[in-house]
């Protein structure tokens, strides 16, 4: 065995000795202060002439214009076949040197970067030592260089038409954008209207304008563009392919209303005897009926019968609304309708959940009739809510004089989430100018850190502060109704460390509201998985790059905007939803799309079926053909990760670019094998 | 019929004798099946773990090395007692937790030819088996006389939800077994907001003041409620409100005048046991208003009732003074 790989060590794929040009970079002093370059280059080319290193440069910025001139010039001068960069992390420059040798006629795939920057110099103190690990890892990536193939993407056609998924401002965003600049677009969303979120706010910060003013307008047009077609009370079932042509199965439930024939007049909405508690529109905290439209201004206007609420479905009587629709639109017949859409692209946008405080037992809510999650808050101040926008307690009449907001419910906290909710400061700060607005109560607002970053937050923090609303910095230790002094009777009482006045405090309040955090959905991490992306540990969807590349996944031509990746404010959701349609719209301008030729493929006579690969892939690339009792990868959708590879008891599946013999000569390189003279090689020295 | 050790623990033995006589009433019915560890000792308190802490958990595993050895059939320890329940759960927890402890403790353990395995019994409190393994649907189908009219406040104290090792109650700040408990045998179970806060502890001896102000909170808010008593599950936090509470409303001024019972007399009650089965009338609030509303003729009180009666506060003597601490009842 050893023989033979140092027989190969010599040669490259076609028996022919590699020309390898080596490149040590000093990165300012990034590298140079750890790791003797000069040292490097020297011995890379003294000691590694017999793996075929002709030549080893180093200089101050390899990756400048002048550097990757250096690079391309010896490739022609030099008739150099292969080119190691020994640099910084693949994830940095890989793309920039191999774009260099794609330019001086070298097939990009025959050139590595070995990594000294981030895995010796950055770690490393000792400079001695930490040049010896340099050289190490240089002369594996040399050994690995050479057995590299010359490879050529795989281009795939873009179909133009394009799917988000999530009617919220993000998914309208994305939807618009793309639908204006002329492709279609499959806007699918779960509810019976577009508009999430948004839709149920009165007023949004910091300008206070009305959500519902600047909303509609956009689910109108959404609505109506002839770009886009709308699959409400729809969902996602099943998405197969890969960039450039998925077809994703989607499930139109039974609205139980003609389309074609409803004209949205809302009488059988009036006419509906049965009442129920809207637990999404209203969260909670306002009615609707079982046939119903969750709210005036919705898009589209038809309305939803909810089946396990309909007193027809339920007893077998009532057809109340279909005696009373004038045009004849309800069909109890109705079935569930599963179509199927081929597209290119797919924006995810479909948001956050709530955090339901009632986890957070100490603070009562569910218990005390007065405790109100921001949900609950944000319908109670709204015009079109329940109560018309009067800020009362539960009883429905009682205008509060106190009321106490709590920041950081269920975010910031160990116990619950981590993560800092990012909107609930400035939300808060929106409750607290609203009540005082509306009823002149006196408002605490209990917060552990004020968080007003963005574009005139800090503003408003400071106009509310103005307006008299008391601020109390501290987390609250319990909300009850057990008061023991004066004053407190009757009441809902705030135990609180006050840590500015470092006492106990006891604040008694008529009325308390939570911020609650933003959490993924319930659900997210299934639809990660039906569309073959990943959740982080929280549950939010990661992704490509948090700074570099925030709406794209590790899926080709998957994105991700809003909510989804974090919590956010509307601006930052609105921009994150035309970025993702800026991202696509590239895809589909582009005609085609060049895959990464780094892949896996089974070799089949090698493999048995055992089918151990099948679950293992998180890009749903690899399919078991029952007839020939084996497996397939799907080459579009593989991203080459490798993890089938690993897995395969046989050894069936190869990863190009990562084949064994790649992979061994690596680590003979990196253990500094290659340097002993094999006893049985005189030829060829 | 389920095996069960029992660990009853000193209280049961004294202060809390009703607790005893209505556990000893109650398990024949519910088929609880409870054998008395031979030999136990002490379980350490409150204190013992605070001043030294090897010595501690030595006379703890002593415990849980004698059940583990007369253990047949069933590894269930069961504590009524919270304070017994959490030092036998802690002491096996951390000598599971950390090896060393485990070994310092079987090290002393030796000297009496005994060890114990931690893990290999299962420590829990009478509440959780009542509630958990007898079950709710069994205890509701046994019920009598069911508690109707008799409005309860449901008072865990500290030490049973928390730090709960072994994950087993539905939360630690709000749990709501008791109040279920409670509501299967019939009674108004009032919402009450202080049912895991402090009953003072041993403040009643060391800063009675505070103690007072702490107890003091809770029969507010039970009255506040009006409830007609509060069901605990702990002798120190019965002993506490029971036998503080006039010390309580001669600090404070006030008057209250709710029986704290435990609740397991609440279930013998419901499966139809006399007041005098139950544990009845050693309470020093009497009970006999609260068992009137239930239709329960209360016992007749003894010459140790009246014994009982609270002191003239004049003729008292004081508490001895602590260094540098507060005095005693004023």
């Amino acid at each position: 065995m050893n023989g033979a790989t140092n027989q190969a060590s010599s040669l490259s794929g076609n028996g022919k000795r590699p020309r390898i040009g080596v490149y040590v970079c000093h990165c300012g002093s990034n590298i140079a202060g750890t790791v003797d370059v000069a040292e490097v280059r020297e011995w890379a080319e003294k000691r590694l002439d017999r793996s075929g290193v002709v030549v080893a440069r180093d200089y101050k910025f390899m990756c400048s214009s002048l550097g990757q001139e250096l690079i391309e010039k010896d490739i022609k001068d030099l008739a150099l076949d292969r080119v190691v960069v020994a640099a910084c992390s693949p994830h940095l420059h890989e793309s920039t040197f191999r774009t260099a040798c794609r330019r001086a006629g070298l097939n990009p795939y025959l050139c590595e970067l070995a990594s000294i920057r981030e895995q010796v110099s950055w770690v490393h103190s000792d400079k001695v030592a930490a040049t010896d690990k340099a050289k190490a890892v240089l002369s594996g990536a040399v050994e690995r260089v050479a057995r590299n193939e010359p490879l050529e993407p795989q281009h795939v056609p873009v179909n133009p038409a394009t799917m988000v998924v999530g009617g919220g401002i993000a998914g309208i965003q994305a939807a618009l954008e793309i639908a204006d600049a002329g492709y279609h677009v499959y806007l699918v969303e779960r509810d019976p209207s577009i508009g999430g979120h948004m839709a149920q706010f009165d007023k949004t910060f910091p300008t206070l304008d009305c959500a519902a003013c600047i909303l509609t307008p956009r689910m109108v047009s959404a609505g109506t563009h002839p770009n886009i077609t709308l699959l409400t009370w729809s969902e996602v079932e099943k998405v197969d392919g890969y960039v450039g042509s998925f077809s994703v199965t989607v499930r139109k439930k039974a609205r139980y209303v003609k389309t074609a024939l409803c004209t949205g007049c809302g009488v059988c909405q009036e006419k509906c005897p049965k009442k129920v508690i809207d637990e999404v529109y209203e969260a909670g905290l306002g009615y609707r009926k079982a046939i119903f439209t969750p709210f005036p201004q919705a898009v589209p206007k038809y309305p939803v019968l909810d089946r396990s609420n309909c007193t027809y479905f339920q007893r077998g009587k009532c057809k109340a609304c279909e005696k009373f629709c004038p045009t004849g639109a309800i069909d109890f017949e109705q079935q569930d309708e599963v179509v199927t859409l081929e597209v290119g692209n797919i924006v995810l946008a479909t948001g956050y959940d709530l955090f339901d405080p009632r986890r957070v037992t100490q603070y009562g809510y569910g218990r005390l009739a007065n405790v109100f999650s921001s949900l609950e808050f944000e319908r109670l101040t709204n015009s079109a809510g329940p109560t018309h926008g009067e800020i009362v307690l539960r009883d429905g009449v009682t205008k509060p004089s106190t009321v106490g907001i709590v920041h950081c419910v269920g975010s910031r906290d160990r116990n619950f989430n981590n993560y800092c909710s990012a909107i609930c400061c400035m939300q808060s700060l929106k409750f607290a100018h609203l009540v005082k607005e509306r009823t002149g109560a006196t408002v605490y607002n209990f917060y552990i850190d004020m968080r007003t970053p963005a574009k005139a937050y800090d503003e408003f923090y400071q106009r509310v502060l103005e307006e008299g609303t008391l601020f109390v910095r501290g987390k609250v230790a319990e909300v009850t109704d057990a008061a023991r002094l004066a004053g407190e009777n009757g009441k809902l009482i705030i135990q609180v460390e006050d840590t500015l006045a470092g006492k106990q405090r006891r604040i008694p309040v008529d009325m308390v509201v939570l911020s609650a955090a933003l959490e993924p959905r319930h659900d997210a991490a299934d639809v990660a998985k039906r569309f073959g992306i990943s959740c982080s540990h929280d549950g939010w969807f990661i992704e490509k790059h948090p700074k570099l590349d925030p709406v794209a996944t590790m899926t080709e031509g998957i994105f991700i905007a809003g909510c989804v990746t974090g919590p956010k404010d509307i601006p930052a959701t609105v921009a994150q939803g035309a970025a993702a349609a800026a991202r696509v719209l590239g895809h589909i301008q582009r005609r085609e799309i060049a895959l990464e030729p780094i892949r896996a493929s089974v070799i089949e006579e090698r493999c048995s079926g055992c089918r151990i690969c099948n679950d293992l892939c998180p890009f749903n690339a690899i399919t078991y053909i029952e007839e020939r009792a084996v497996t397939e990868i799907n080459p579009a959708l593989c991203q080459g990760c490798g993890t089938c590879v690993a897995a395969c008891p046989a050894g069936a599946i190869a990863g190009t670019g990562f084949s064994n013999e790649q992979i061994l000569a690596q680590i003979d390189g990196l253990l500094l094998r290659n340097l002993e003279v094999p006893a049985a090689e005189p030829a060829l020295v | 019929m389920s095996g069960y050790l029992l660990y009853p623990g000193c209280s049961l033995d004294t202060g809390a004798r009703a607790y005893d006589e209505s556990l000893h009433a109650i398990a024949g019915p519910l088929g609880l099946e409870l054998t008395e560890i031979d030999d136990w000792n002490c379980c350490g308190a409150t204190e013992y773990l605070g001043i030294n802490l090897i010595p501690a958990y030595a006379l703890i595993g002593r415990n849980l090395a004698l059940a583990a050895r007369q253990a047949n059939g069933s590894r269930t320890v069961v504590a009524p007692c919270s304070a017994c329940y959490l030092n036998l759960a802690k002491a096996d927890h951390y000598m599971r937790e950390r090896p060393i402890l485990g070994e310092r403790v079987n090290e002393a353990l030796a000297a009496g030819d005994l060890q114990y395995e931690p893990g290999s019994l299962e420590i829990r409190h009478l509440l959780d088996v009542i509630i958990n393994d007898v079950g709710l649907d069994e205890i509701k189908a046994r019920v009598k006389r069911p508690l109707s009219g008799l409005r309860v406040a449901p008072y865990l104290g500290c030490m049973v939800p928390r730090p709960d090792y072994e994950h087993r109650w539905s939360d630690h700040e709000h749990p709501i077994e008791l109040d279920r408990l409670l509501d299967a045998l019939g009674a108004e179970v009032i919402d009450f907001p202080l049912k895991t806060h402090c009953c003072g502890g041993h403040m009643t001896q060391i800063g009675p003041e505070t103690a007072y102000e702490l107890i003091r909170r809770l029969l507010h808010a039970a009255d506040q409620f009006k409830a007609d008593v509060i069901a605990t599950v702990c002798p120190m936090c019965q002993l506490n409100l029971d036998a503080y509470q006039g010390a309580t409303n001669r600090h404070f001024g006030t008057s209250y005048e709710i029986p704290i019972v435990f609740f397991t007399q609440l279930i013998g009650l419901a499966l139809g046991l006399d007041a005098d089965a139950a544990g009845f009338g050693r309470e020093m609030v009497s009970a006999r208003h609260a068992l009137g509303r239930v239709g329960v003729k209360p016992p007749p009180p003894t010459d140790a009732e009246a014994r009982r009666r609270p002191k003239k506060d004049r003729l008292s003597l004081p508490m001895p003074q602590m260094p540098g601490g507060e005095g005693g009842e004023p």
